[in-house]
């Protein structure tokens, strides 16, 4: 099973070369919360329309760095992001750039599925409505409809757009949850652990749609798993107390680790 | 003679509980095995079951305590000791006081619990049955439909049309005060205030709830009413000097605290998971607040209005002092209205002969009064039950 996932991201891979630039870079960041220095010292590159995976022991801060890249962290009390991330050359946190629109282009997946207590159309209709996007109800309505099919959720949906969001199963919750990302046509989704929640046909499915989704966006996953990481990504960073310890191309982090902790973690020797 | 028997039963408790004790720990230690219950359960058994026999001693003795003086203390003290010996008699390896003790304690927990119902029923067979009184010598058709309120004159009519008209409009000002202050208040505690400004002004915001209604009816009536009045009559307006509006405002201040302290509660529930959902999605905090943390708590918040509203449909005081006692059919809330409260307490203040029409009216008022509150604690428990379901 590992072996033959790891065979396909290989295949993936070779398609992939070449195409890929730099979508986000990060130099020298440290983020504090209150005195608690949780990331230390980290630089990476971040490819376009690829899947990179956050993979690490818990607490070791890649949630901590996957919430500095749409500055969710923002909105924690006593939390401080010291260095540069870049967002197509331009550092995010200038104080020029309006967090509002940063968001509108770098979207966030939770842990948790976190519909709003609206109905389905209105949970996916909320980015295009704040942001103004869509010039009419027709128009609006084509964005929903066109986010929950890139999302897979339309067909089980397409019924029932009036009923409320909260009454859908976990999987297709945490789908709709992936429609109302893209509806305002991010250019980076992040996921913060998307499939912990999840059984493992609704993971499987989820994880096929991001495999989708690397078409035409810049996706981050952090993932407890390291099976989810090696099936879905084409990157692979290894956090471990705050630091990154080790970036490179999933196949190759998979089976020739450079670093030892990177080793151990990854034959499940600690974490 | 009550106060001896409770003290005699006190002690007769506490020496149950020691024997029970002690021969329970005999039986444990020249017995191998293990008992069923702990000797303390034992003890407390004992005790428990001496209390409740010494009080039924009380209530039996209760008829002949006026000529048997001694009969009570006697009485009980015998009850008490006899249950206790009882009981401590069947103190077994295999005897489970402990269930039985739990048993008692439901008992207890149940009693209390039916005492407060019985109250509400026995206060509402009471107005009921004064109100029938009342009705047999006032049409109730009279009562529900005219437009006349004035007990005392000759002859007396009875038309509570503008006394409820009168509590409406004084509730109708102090809610449409109060639900915007105490809303905005609970959004700002609840999103915006850092946790030390928070920690600081819940407390103020919750002490003016504590300021007695007496002295805000004469704040009202003093300060409130002449304000208007004067600033009224400046513009052009002919206001009274005693006016709804005045009342209804300092009302309104009244019920802030209430809805803005149910409101930050209701808000600081709404899961945080949302209000990330939604600033992950670009949007600014009152976008958040507006579209999806106030829709989430918006039957909760209906419901403390509702609670709010019924506290200002049974205030006095204010509008006793405030808004005056002249039974006017007006919506002008620069004019004197008086409502079903004020006109309850001033037809029974002093003495009063209990069978007049003009007495038994203030029942059928206040008959009235308890389906108005009823039926709204109603709808606010529905809303509650409705708001429960919604996060489960």
């Amino acid at each position: 099973m590992n072996q033959m996932s790891t065979a396909r991201a290989t295949e993936k891979n070779t398609q992939m070369v070449g195409e890929r630039s730099t979508r986000i870079s990060a130099r020298k960041v440290n983020i504090y919360y209150s005195e608690k220095h949780a990331i230390k010292d980290l630089s990476i590159e971040i490819p376009d329309r690829s899947v990179s995976a956050f993979i690490g022991p818990s607490g070791c801060g890649k949630s901590t760095f996957l919430r500095a890249i749409n500055r969710m962290n923002d909105t924690i009390d006593g939390c401080r992001v010291d260095g540069e991330v870049r967002l197509d050359d331009k550092n995010i946190y200038d104080k020029d750039v309006d967090v509002v629109q940063l968001r509108s282009h770098v979207g966030m997946v939770f842990q948790k599925p976190n519909p709003f207590p609206k109905s389905i159309f209105e949970n996916v209709a909320y980015g295009p409505r704040i942001h103004g996007l869509a010039k009419n109800k027709t128009d609006l309505e084509e964005m929903v409809v066109a986010s929950l099919k890139k999302a897979g959720l339309f067909e089980e949906v397409k019924d029932r757009l009036n009923s409320p969001g909260t009454g859908l199963s976990g999987g297709q919750q945490q789908r709709l949850c992936i429609a109302r990302a893209i509806a305002v046509n991010p250019e980076v989704i992040l996921m913060d652990e998307p499939c912990s929640a999840l059984d493992p046909i609704a993971t499987a499915r989820i994880e096929e749609l991001i495999d989708e989704l690397r078409q035409n966006y810049c996706i981050i996953i952090v993932t407890h798993s390291m099976q989810q990481a090696a099936r879905v990504s084409q990157l692979t960073a290894f956090f471990h107390l705050g630091t990154l310890v080790e970036t490179g191309d999933t196949n190759t982090m998979f089976t020739n680790p450079q670093d030892k902790r990177t080793q151990d973690y990854i034959t499940g020797r600690f974490g | 003679m009550i106060l001896w028997s409770l003290l005699i039963i006190l002690v007769a408790a506490v020496g149950a509980f020691l024997f029970a004790k002690s021969q329970a720990t005999t039986l444990q230690t020249n017995n191998t095995g293990r008992l069923a219950s702990l000797p303390g359960q034992h003890g407390l058994l004992a005790a428990a079951v001496a209390i409740l026999a010494g009080l039924a001693g009380i209530v039996v003795s209760i008829p002949f305590s006026a000529s048997f003086a001694w009969m009570m203390p006697a009485l009980s003290v015998a009850a008490a000791t006899i249950a206790a010996f009882f009981t401590i008699s069947r103190i077994t390896p295999n005897w489970h006081a402990r269930n039985k003790f739990e048993a008692i304690v439901m008992g207890v927990l149940i009693a209390s619990s039916i005492v407060a119902i019985l109250t509400t029923v026995g206060i509402f067979a009471s107005v009921v049955f004064e109100s029938v009184a009342f009705f047999r010598q006032v049409n109730i058709f009279e009562f529900l439909f005219t437009t006349q309120w004035s007990p005392t004159g000759t002859p007396p009519s009875f038309g509570f049309i503008p006394l409820l008209t009168g509590t409406l409009l004084i509730t109708f000002i102090a809610i449409a005060v109060a639900t915007p202050l105490g809303l905005f208040s609970a959004i700002y505690l609840a999103e915006y205030a850092s946790p030390t400004l928070r920690r600081w002004m819940k407390p103020v915001l919750e002490m003016l709830a504590g300021i007695p209604t007496v002295v805000l009816g004469f704040f009202a009536a003093l300060t409130v009413a002449p304000l208007i009045k004067h600033s009224g009559n400046a513009i052009g307006l002919n206001v009274a000097s005693e006016s709804a509006l005045a009342a209804g405002l300092v009302m309104g201040m009244m019920i802030v605290p209430l809805i803005s302290s149910l409101s930050d509660d209701i808000i600081n529930a709404v899961p945080q998971s949302l209000r990330d959902g939604s600033y992950a999605m670009g949007a600014t905090k009152s976008e958040t607040v507006k579209r999806v943390v106030l829709p989430a708590a918006l039957p909760g918040i209906m419901s403390a209005v509702m609670l709010a509203i019924s506290r200002a449909i049974g205030e006095t005081m204010i509008v006793v002092m405030a808004a005056g006692l002249a039974a006017n059919l007006t919506f002008n809330p620069l004019a004197a209205v008086s409502t079903i409260t004020v006109q309850i307490a001033t037809l029974l203040v002093g003495d009063q002969e209990f069978d007049s029409a003009k007495t038994l009216s203030a029942f059928a008022l206040g008959i009235v009064l308890f389906f108005i509150t009823l039926a709204l604690n109603y709808i606010a428990l529905r809303v509650v039950q409705r708001y429960r379901q919604a996060y489960d």
